[in-house]
Order: C-alpha cells, then sequence, then structure tokens
C-alpha cells in the first residue's frame, strides 16, 4: 500500500463489499440447491443450468434478446437524424433540454403514460368507442410490439445523449470540405463524419440494448404471455418461487449474454475501425 | 424527423397532465374540469407521501454518500496512480455495463446471506454502489482539465496535500462534484429495478408504490402525481442547465 492508496481506500471497500462479493456470492449459489423452506443447500451441482438448458428458458432468452435488439435499431434509427438536427440547429440547447426533460421524468410515470394512452381503458380506446368507430376496446397493449415501442420510447434519451454528445464536437465544416473535394453528402457524412461519432453511437447502443436485456418492470407492465423476458422470469423466481439458486443461475445467464454482447459488439467495432 | 420524435417523447406525457385535471373516475374519458385528484392525491393519499419520504431519505443520502467517496477516488485515480488499479477501474466500470437487474439480484443474495434485514439502508446501500460509477467518471471527467503542474505549484507554495486538496483541487472540480450529486440523486430517486429487490416491508419508494398502483389499472391520482413529477423534472432540468455538460462529459 502506498500513502496515497488513502483516496482510493473507500471507494475499494465499499465496491468489494457491494459490487464484487455480492456477484461472487451469485455466482456460488447459483451452483447450490433449494430447499423447500426457500433456503439453500449444498452440494454443488450444475443441475440449475441444466434445467434452463433443456426448458422453454432458452426460448425467452432468444426472445429477450430479439426485443432488445430491435428496439435498440429503433432507437438507433430514430436518434441519428434528431442527433444530426440537434448538433447543426440554431437551438441546440434548447432541444437538449427538451430531451433531458423526459429522460429526467420518472422511469414508471413514463411506463403509466403508455398505458393511460393504449390501455383497453385508455385514451385511444375511449376516442374510438364514442366516435362509434368501435364497439369494445381494442387490446392494443400486451404484446410484445408494445413491450418493444415502450423500451423505445423510455431509452430513447439514452441514445440521442452520447450521439449528440459526439456529434456536437464535430466540425460540420469538414462535410462541406468533403463535398467541395467532390463526395456526395450521403458519402460525406459516412466517411467523414461517421468515424468521430462512432464512440457516441457504441455508447449509445449499450446504454440502450444492455437495460433492454435487464428489462422487467416494461414487460410486467404492458407485455402479455407473448411477451416475457428474461428479467420477468428472475423476478418471478424471486418473489413467488423462492428459488434463489435458480434464480440466480438464471441472473449468471443474463450476465453472460450480456458479457457476450459487449466482447462482440467491442470485436466488430474494433476491427472494422482499422 | 425531429419534430415527430419530439411529439413521440412529449404527447403521452402531456396527455397524462392534460387528464389529471379530467373529472371522469375511468380517467380516459373527459367529463370536464376539476382539482378533485390533487385534492385526493394532497390530502388523502398517505401510502405516496410515505414513499416519496422514504424516495428522499435514501435519495439525499445515498447521493451524499456517493459524491464524499467517490471524489475522493476520481482524486486519487487522477492525480496518484493508486494500487490495485486494475481491479478498482473493474469495479467502477462493471456495474455500468451489466443490466440493473444483476446488481439488485446480486445485492438482495448478499443481504439473504448476510442475514440483514431488508429495509431502508438496504436500499440506501444498493443506490450508493450504483451511483459511484457514475460520479468517479463525471469528477474524473471535470479533473482531465488539469494536470499535475498545479498541484506541484500549490505545493511548492508551501500548501500542505490537505490544504491543496481543499483550497485547488475541490474548487477547481467543484461543477463536476455538484453534476456527480444531482446524477446520483436523479438517478436514485428514479430506481425501480435495483430497489424492488432490496426493498423490505415498510420501506416502499416512490416508484414502488406507483407500480403497485398502476399495475391493475388506470387512477387519475397517479395522473396528478405524474403532473408533479413531470414538473420536478422541467424544475430540475433548468436548475441543472449549468452542470448538465459536465454530466455530458462524464458519460461521453
Amino acid at each position: 500500500m502506498k500513502r496515497h492508496d488513502i483516496y482510493t481506500l473507500p471507494i475499494l471497500i465499499w465496491l468489494s463489499l457491494f459490487f464484487t462479493i455480492p456477484l461472487s456470492i451469485t455466482v456460488i449459489m447459483s451452483f447450490m440447491s433449494s430447499t423447500p423452506y426457500g433456503g439453500v443447500t449444498l452440494p454443488f451441482t450444475v443441475g440449475n443450468y441444466v434445467e434452463i438448458m433443456k426448458g422453454r428458458i432458452l426460448a425467452i432468452l432468444w426472445r429477450t434478446i430479439r426485443i432488445s435488439a430491435l428496439s435498440t435499431l429503433i432507437t438507433l434509427g430514430l436518434s441519428l437524424p434528431v442527433s444530426f438536427f440537434m448538433a447543426t440547429s440554431k437551438w441546440k440547447n434548447l432541444l437538449l433540454m427538451a430531451t433531458i426533460i423526459p429522460f429526467w421524468t420518472n422511469f414508471i410515470i413514463r411506463i403509466f403514460a403508455w398505458i393511460f394512452l393504449l390501455g383497453n381503458n385508455g385514451m385511444l380506446n375511449n376516442i374510438l368507442i364514442q366516435l362509434g368507430i368501435v364497439k369494445n376496446p381494442i387490446t392494443f397493449l400486451y404484446n410484445s410490439w408494445a413491450v418493444v415501442v415502450v423500451i423505445v420510447y423510455t431509452y430513447l434519451p439514452y441514445m440521442i445523449l452520447p450521439i449528440y454528445s459526439a456529434m456536437e464536437k464535430f466540425d460540420f465544416s469538414m462535410i462541406d470540405a468533403a463535398m467541395d473535394l467532390g463526395a456526395t453528402k450521403i458519402r460525406a457524412i459516412f466517411k467523414v463524419m461517421f468515424p468521430s461519432i462512432k464512440g457516441g453511437i457504441t455508447a449509445g447502443i449499450l446504454f440502450v440494448f444492455i437495460p433492454a436485456l435487464g428489462s422487467y418492470a416494461i414487460p410486467e407492465l404492458v407485455g402479455g404471455r407473448d411477451s416475457v423476458m428474461l428479467g420477468n422470469l428472475i423476478a418471478w423466481e424471486i418473489t413467488t418461487a423462492r428459488n434463489w439458486p435458480y434464480a440466480t443461475a438464471l441472473s449468471n445467464i443474463l450476465f453472460v449474454s450480456t458479457a457476450l454482447a459487449l466482447f462482440l459488439y467491442l470485436k466488430i467495432q474494433g476491427s472494422d475501425g482499422k | 424527423m425531429t419534430v415527430i420524435v419530439l411529439i413521440f417523447l412529449y404527447a403521452p406525457i402531456m396527455f397524462l397532465v392534460i387528464f389529471s385535471f379530467n373529472s371522469s373516475v375511468t380517467g380516459a374519458n373527459w367529463m370536464g374540469f376539476t382539482l378533485k385528484w390533487y385534492g385526493e392525491l394532497f390530502l388523502r393519499s398517505p401510502d405516496i407521501w410515505e414513499g416519496f419520504k422514504n424516495s428522499l431519505i435514501v435519495a439525499v443520502f445515498s447521493s451524499l454518500t456517493a459524491t464524499f467517496i467517490g471524489t475522493m477516488a476520481a482524486i486519487g485515480i487522477h492525480w496518484y496512480k493508486p494500487s490495485f488499479r486494475r481491479y478498482i477501474n473493474f469495479n467502477i466500470y462493471a456495474p455500468l455495463i451489466i443490466p440493473d437487474i444483476l446488481m439488485g439480484v446480486s445485492m438482495l443474495m448478499l443481504f439473504v446471506s448476510m442475514r440483514i434485514r431488508l429495509s431502508l439502508f438496504t436500499i440506501y446501500l444498493a443506490h450508493t454502489t450504483f451511483s459511484l460509477s457514475y460520479v468517479v467518471l463525471v469528477v474524473l471527467a471535470r479533473l482531465e482539465n488539469f494536470d499535475s503542474s498545479l498541484l506541484e505549484a500549490a505545493m511548492d507554495l508551501g500548501a500542505s496535500e490537505f490544504q491543496t486538496v481543499r483550497r485547488v483541487i475541490i474548487p477547481m472540480a467543484l461543477p463536476g462534484i455538484i453534476a456527480s450529486f444531482l446524477l446520483s440523486f436523479t438517478l436514485s430517486i428514479d430506481d425501480f429495478i435495483i430497489t424492488f429487490f432490496v426493498a423490505g416491508p415498510g420501506s416502499t419508494t416512490l416508484p414502488l408504490r406507483i407500480f403497485s398502483m398502476i399495475r391493475f389499472g388506470l387512477s387519475p391520482v397517479v395522473n396528478a402525481l405524474s403532473t408533479i413529477l413531470v414538473g420536478g423534472a422541467i424544475l430540475l432540468t433548468l436548475l441543472g442547465r449549468k452542470f448538465l455538460k459536465y454530466i455530458l462529459a462524464g458519460e461521453g
């Protein structure tokens, strides 16, 4: 230990106690078995993982990845033009604040807004019924599309902010320069601007994709039978079934999927940068 | 395109706010102006206020703790090449990139295996933990602007290390420190999923309370509450405007 380590000692202790040790406990517990009364017991076993690989869990894992990837793609598609417009706009500070306000509005309230709009007793159904267009409410929610829309809605600022932040540092006269040298506008954007905002795009994709993988509240509130995600399963195992070893095994699967996604992404990102 | 996205971002919230003044009980069918849901919210919703109080207590204490420990760590990392640097870095970056639900589950497993009763205190521990990484990054981003010559100058002029930290480093880093406090506070007030796992009976926070209220349908009282929370977000955005660029610097 060096004398100056005193500065980092508190964080070292805190994060060891409340991050590294809990993660280790989670890994260890996933190799144990549950007792009928909600406890855990030895000996060590891989039974939980075998159980997961056998059943319908793989389908849920695959669906979780699909829903997250689709939401991330849509979010990216919306964020690129919006960030571009914001970064080149006269009112960029105003637009920036306009994106931050929903970001700082409570997460659960933002989900509630969609239940209010599209729910069976929601606003849209009320209007449709009053106009006589339909007799009975249409079920807009409680399917995987609703889950995708609400994920896009709640995580959009997480994608816009890093991309905007990268674009804002970009010198837009470079695009004009490239065009003066004969590049088309599309080509100029791809070849000149894209490389310098790539970091922002990577950050945005990770900020949306990873929390989406761990979604619980959104599929719980606006999803249905066809949109149960890994997070719902984990929560169910913990709160209702009280099978901790099984729940931690599921968590570890989510952890490995996240690490894999991160690794693959950084690999792709690294290779086309050369 | 930007206009469409802005409408997409704002329309759902706007309708929530407008219909909080609607006198219909079903909530989504306009029946005339009323303030009764606000009356209901302020006078007859002790559960919501209990949750609000809990959220506030946790947010204040966890962001103070995280800002203090995180700022110290950022100073140490930036100037003093600490031992176990890789391990410290892992602990700072990993919480940012794993899904929150994992953090919730693993903290619950810690508390369960250590037989720690779930309460506001366990929520405080969890919130401080996830805020720490953000604090370190935001303060570090601010410190990047200053190199070691500044410290040497202060020391050469006879300042002790403590004086240097108090009189030179802290004032310089202050915008970053305030920004990280605001960020931690917001993250804590807003957190649902981690709190969901580490909260015990009697320690329900506001997001947990709203979650259980809306789980089984619409409630005009939640609309009224939304108006207030959206108002809070606008106020926070306006107040925090000066510090926004420091937060973005840390995240970028």
